[in-house]
């Protein structure tokens, strides 16, 4: 009967619990090690036996960034493009899901299977022809190029997920304005916007993480050190000195302290359209 | 009511019911035309740069047919890249699932605190935070020769001497393939998360009232449940870890010599090292055409849901 009860209860609550921490080592160990990493001294990194804390705590990684004007400016224009692009996919995004939640037209169908299918199209086959299009309108290593053609991958997400918000929105809201002798564009402006907060917020959060995060287009349409992103920045960091550790860490650490931070404010608006995204869409 | 008001406000050249029907296009417009330009005509042009022969560099590239892709179908590194690419997608695909089903399971079990549940939550997810780039270069740092995990395996007598991970033409691939799948298991831990909590309670009632087991309340309860997520999630992730570019270009760059060529890298360097625009773009339409076949099964699936 002991037996019994042991292995009915506490063994698997602690075979849960050890899984948990095998879980915990293997999503965290990486991070905790590249942050720690960040605050060694160069020639402390791959010392013998391996330590996760360093032996001097040194911020010299962060002061060589911050006393860079050229690192500075990475993340300058990250922020720009990010913030840009999340303004602007919002304002697309929000007018889109409206038409999509409160109206039903021609072409309604082909245009949300076009924009389904858009975010499953491979980035590499859209840079080729960007870069003859971004060649050809002079837009070449400009934010414009960047902010045009982020919106391509952020849209979509947007949009479906706005689209998704709004849908548990009653009508009633929209029709009560009508009732009162208001346009659509008002009931969207003044009722719908103000009670779409927590969609916006995830949305602009998953937005600004895309735009943040992205390479590929930012390593092929912009050329000088001026325009370069962080992401960038950081791949340059290492062809140019491969030694300097604990810099390339200190800029990774700085690069995604802002999603980080993003995460966990939005963290229930965020999952909660995450998981509304996926689950039904 | 909104007929009446239509009457009374009756204005301009367009009849009320013509202004109506116009107003839903006027919310999609935006958007309609930026997909126009970002996706419409690209799509148009580089099926036609695919056809040309030396598309953006020739001021007068003429019409070759499909030339470019025999050229690409004969180049055995080609075909290469393409067996590079499955092995490392299926691979992350299949324990991006295994491990984030682990992990929802564990983080959806009764019998952990709820306050250490949402913590970890929190914690489990942070892989997925971090940019391409960043993971690739914490992997390089991980895997340096010198580095954390050959001397932890080192004394764990694992290994007996010290294994370059990323530049051995024999370990590069599985590596690469390792540090993806760290980075790409949250996506499906937060949706089965969410998958597991829908399931209906009395389920479980009826099937403990019948005497099944754990183990068959998981097979016959659970999977099913979860089925339609792990589907789209998994079709999904095929789709964008074939796409995969960042993660490579930052660890091998496709090497050590073409032994991490996946079919991105492998078109960008024809075009943007090669500068061989059009059997790029031939390329570029390969990954096309795999991405859409998956991509129709995706918006099948969605709309059988």
């Amino acid at each position: 009967m002991a037996k019994r009860s042991l292995s009915r209860t506490i063994l698997p609550t602690l075979l849960t619990y050890l899984g948990l921490a095998v879980g915990l080592v293997f999503a965290g160990f990486p991070i905790l090690w590249m942050f720690f990493t960040s605050l060694k001294s160069n020639t402390e990194i791959f010392a013998l036996p391996p330590r996760l804390l360093p032996d001097h705590f040194t911020n010299v990684a962060y002061l060589s960034i911050f006393n860079d004007p050229a690192k500075i400016r990475f993340f300058l224009n990250s922020y720009l493009v990010a913030g840009v692009v999340t303004l602007l996919t919002l304002l697309i995004a929000i007018l889109t899901a409206y038409g999509f939640s409160r109206y039903s037209f021609r072409f309604k169908n082909t245009l949300n299977v076009f924009i389904i299918s858009t975010q499953t199209v491979p980035p590499i086959t859209l840079l080729i022809p960007y870069f003859g299009m971004v060649v050809a309108f002079g837009i070449f290593n400009t934010y414009f190029a960047l902010i045009l053609t982020y919106m391509v991958f952020t849209l979509p997400y947007a949009i479906l997920l706005m689209t998704g918000y709004l849908n548990t929105l009653p009508r009633e809201l929209d029709e009560a304005v009508l009732v009162d002798g208001g346009s659509s564009w008002t009931a969207l402006w003044r009722v719908i916007i103000p009670l779409s907060v927590p969609g916006i917020v995830a949305t602009a959060v998953y937005t600004f993480l895309l735009a943040w995060n992205e390479f590929l287009f930012a390593l092929t349409l912009t050329k000088s050190m001026d325009m370069r992103t962080v992401p960038i920045g950081i791949e340059l960091l290492m062809g140019q000195h491969a030694f300097e550790w604990n810099e390339m860490m200190a800029m990774s650490v700085l690069g995604s302290l802002p999603l980080l931070l993003l995460y966990l404010i939005a963290q229930r608006y965020f999952l909660a359209g995450m998981a509304a995204g996926s689950v039904k869409s | 009511m909104i007929r009446t008001q239509a009457r009374t406000r009756k204005r301009g050249m367009l009849s009320y019911k013509t202004r109506k029907r116009l107003v839903p296009f006027f919310y999609v417009a935006p958007a309609t035309f930026l997909f126009c330009l970002l996706m419409l005509f690209p799509m148009i042009t580089v099926l036609r740069y695919s056809l040309m022969d030396g598309a953006i560099t020739k001021k007068d590239a003429a019409f070759v047919g499909l030339q470019n892709y025999v050229t690409i179908f004969n180049d055995p590194v080609f075909w290469q890249s393409v067996g590079q690419t499955l092995y490392f997608t299926v691979m992350s695909v299949i324990f991006h699932l295994l491990i984030g089903l682990a992990f929802a399971l564990l983080l959806n079990s009764q019998r952990v605190d709820p306050l250490i549940r949402s913590i970890l939550r929190v914690l489990y997810i942070m892989p997925w935070l971090f940019t391409a780039v960043i993971i690739a270069i914490i992997w390089r740092l991980l895997l340096d020769p010198n580095g954390v995990i050959n001397s932890i395996l080192m004394t764990l007598h694992i290994i007996n001497f010290k294994v370059e991970w990323f530049s051995s033409t024999k370990t590069a691939l599985h590596a690469l393939t390792f540090a993806n799948i760290w980075a790409g298991y949250p996506l499906y831990m937060v949706s089965l998360l969410a998958g597991l909590q829908g399931i209906p309670k009395d389920l479980y009632e009826a099937a403990g009232i019948d005497g099944a087991n754990e183990f068959q309340k998981f097979r016959y309860i659970t999977i099913p449940q979860l089925m339609p997520i792990i589907i789209s999630i998994a079709l999904l992730d095929f789709i964008w870890t074939m796409q995969v570019f960042p993660l490579v270009w930052m660890t091998t760059g496709g090497g050590p010599i073409y032994a991490t060529e996946v079919l991105s890298t492998y078109t960008y360097k024809l075009a943007f090292s090669s500068y061989e625009f059009s059997r790029a773009s031939a390329s570029a339409i390969f990954i096309l055409i795999i991405s859409m076949g998956a991509t129709y099964f995706y918006i099948k699936h969605q709309k059988a849901r």
